[in-house]
């Protein structure tokens, strides 16, 4: 029985590891490659065991592209936009989830399910006629173009609903008597006790918006105010490639998204599996 | 008292309200009023814009750039939904037993979710190379050069398994934390009930996992499709929906006629039909879902 145990541990550690070594070998050959300041070696070394070998550690790669695609200023723009949605709608989008969890008013039950009812609308399925509506508004190649559409977040708005609505009255009441305003309830008694929920929206923003490509591409061309998505994308399409650069380009964009992850490892997964409770 | 209630909360609602109607139903809706218009992103002022009728879904289903498209999709989903729940359900029965080390190992199945789809299809776009990527070379390794080549991403044949293979990639550790959040909720009673009773684990599996995770499956598998119909980043970076319309998508249409060809009309009556498919997609998990709340 034991020794079945063992051989059946054995099998599953072979499986992890096969399996570990198949999401790993990408971000790897990305990174090794970055190092590498000759094109030509790098598609020598690909085609063998060589493209996991730092042959050579050169730096090259990466100051090129901090001359050649701007690299400073579209990790700026990513920032300032993903940045302000994510503050401005954790804002808009508790604030009116309090109010729906909170307050007993006429059309409550009736905002509530319409609000869920648009959790289901893809951005896809609106991103023309916005596009129409914000050309016409001469929004087009800014960065507000690229963030203002997506603070207010139905998704977000319902897990700050559920969240509110589990949250137990008390302390609530006890400021109510107090006299405290209940903007200043929500403000600092109930945003305070909310630091699961708001890590939670924080993390899934995140993700659903530093990766966007599809926007961007359509209202951000000018490097002024192009993404880092936006960027690669257009350095990517130039021929030749320069796949130093391109790698050493796609490290830098990847490789501070994983630290964070690795350091809030917990809270990542915890937020993810929090997403899948809806239905 | 209720009516200063009401006042809060409709002051509470304002900026959220305002700007979902703004940005989110005033374009959900006119994408239905438009898919019946030739409008265009930038307008003639010597054509101005008409109602023109059912003629840009007339025009939809002699599209045969669209018919590939909706194929493409299906196709993609065919092969990704399954592929990618599986090996999600798989992956988090391995990690949750809680072996040594399963945290480490779960890191690394989630990691790539958090990497960009656009660094990710550039990665794999050189890992796929016919004559010099590192697939081929491992392929033809491991079958002692039996496995010939493959022109990835140029051929036909191959272009859009060889972008299925990447999304499973990049997205599997997603389904996969939604099941191990599913595995954790079983009680363990019951595997212990079955273990006494001298059930094996296939036995175990059948009877006790896939019962209790039948609600957390059915998620996964709509959002999987879900996402598959979404189907963009990839396309845009790796093949521009070549080689022959091999990897065209519907979204990556509606950009292109809509951006690219500035034909909003158009492009409005393929958001339609896309919207509609997803619909179909979410009212199906409903059913599913409400069946298994009367049981």
């Amino acid at each position: 029985m034991v020794r079945r145990a063992a051989w059946t541990h054995a099998l599953d550690y072979l499986l992890m590891t096969l399996l570990a070594a198949f999401f790993l070998f990408p971000v790897v050959i990305m990174l090794v490659s970055s190092f590498k300041p000759d094109d030509a070696l790098i598609m020598r070394h690909m085609s063998s065991g060589m493209a996991f070998v730092p042959t050579e550690v050169s730096l090259q790669n990466y100051r090129d592209v901090f001359a050649n695609v701007a690299f400073l200023k579209a990790l700026r723009n990513s920032v300032l936009i993903v940045g302000s949605i994510v503050v401005i709608g954790l804002f808009v989008n508790s604030l009116i989830a309090y109010g729906l969890a909170r307050f007993r008013f006429r059309g409550r039950a009736l905002l509530v399910s319409v609000v869920i009812a648009l959790i289901i609308i893809p951005f896809e399925s609106i991103a023309v006629p916005l596009l129409l509506i914000v050309n016409r508004f001469g929004w087009l190649d800014t960065l507000y173009v690229q963030a203002i559409p997506f603070i207010a977040d139905a998704f977000s708005i319902f897990l700050f609903y559920q969240f509110f609505i589990q949250v137990p009255r008390d302390l609530e009441e006890a400021a109510v008597v107090d006299g405290a305003s209940r903007f200043r309830i929500y403000w600092s008694v109930v945003l305070p006790l909310s630091r699961p929920i708001i890590a939670t929206v924080t993390i899934l923003l995140f993700l659903r918006h530093w990766g966007q490509l599809l926007w961007p591409v359509m209202v951000a061309r000018s490097v002024e105010v192009r993404p880092l998505t936006v960027a690669m994308q257009q350095f990517f399409g130039q021929q030749p490639r320069e796949w130093g650069q391109i790698m050493a380009f796609a490290a830098m964009i990847t490789i501070p998204v994983l630290i964070v992850y690795l350091l809030f490892n917990r809270w990542f997964v915890q937020s993810i599996a929090s997403s899948g409770v809806k239905g | 008292m209720q009516r200063r209630e009401a006042r809060a909360a409709w002051t509470f609602s304002l900026p959220a309200l305002l700007l979902l109607t703004a940005f989110l139903i005033v374009p959900f809706v006119l994408a239905f009023a438009l898919a019946f218009t030739d409008q265009r992103l930038i307008p003639n002022p010597r054509l101005p814009t008409e109602f023109v009728g059912l003629r840009n879904f007339e025009r939809l289903l002699q599209d045969a750039t669209f018919q590939r498209a909706l194929l493409n999709n299906f196709a993609f989903a065919a092969f990704v939904v399954p592929v990618q729940s599986a090996l999600a359900l798989a992956m988090a029965m391995l990690v949750n037993q809680r072996l040594r080390g399963s945290l480490v190992f779960r890191t690394i199945y989630f990691s790539p979710v958090v990497t960009t789809m656009v660094v990710v299809s550039a990665i794999w776009f050189l890992l796929y190379n016919p004559t010099e990527g590192f697939i081929n070379a491992f392929l033809g390794a491991i079958s002692f050069g039996l496995i010939e080549p493959i022109a990835w991403l140029q051929d036909t044949r191959s272009a859009l398994a060889a972008i299925a293979i990447l999304s499973i990639w990049q997205g599997v550790g997603f389904q996969m934390v939604i099941f191990l959040a599913g595995l954790q909720e079983i009680a363990q009673q019951l595997y212990e009930a079955a273990r006494i009773d001298g059930a094996n684990r296939l036995q175990m599996f059948r009877s006790i996992t896939l019962p209790s995770l039948r609600n957390t499956t059915i998620f996964v598998i709509i959002s999987t499709t879900i996402l598959a119909f979404r189907l963009y980043d990839q396309v845009k970076i790796m093949t521009q929906g070549g080689p022959q319309n091999a990897t065209q998508t519907v979204v990556y249409q509606i950009e292109r006629v809509g951006f690219g060809q500035l034909r909003v009309g158009y492009a409005s009556a393929l958001t339609v039909v896309f919207f509609l498919i997803v619909l179909a997609v979410a009212l199906l998990q409903r059913r599913f879902l409400r069946e298994e709340r009367t049981v």
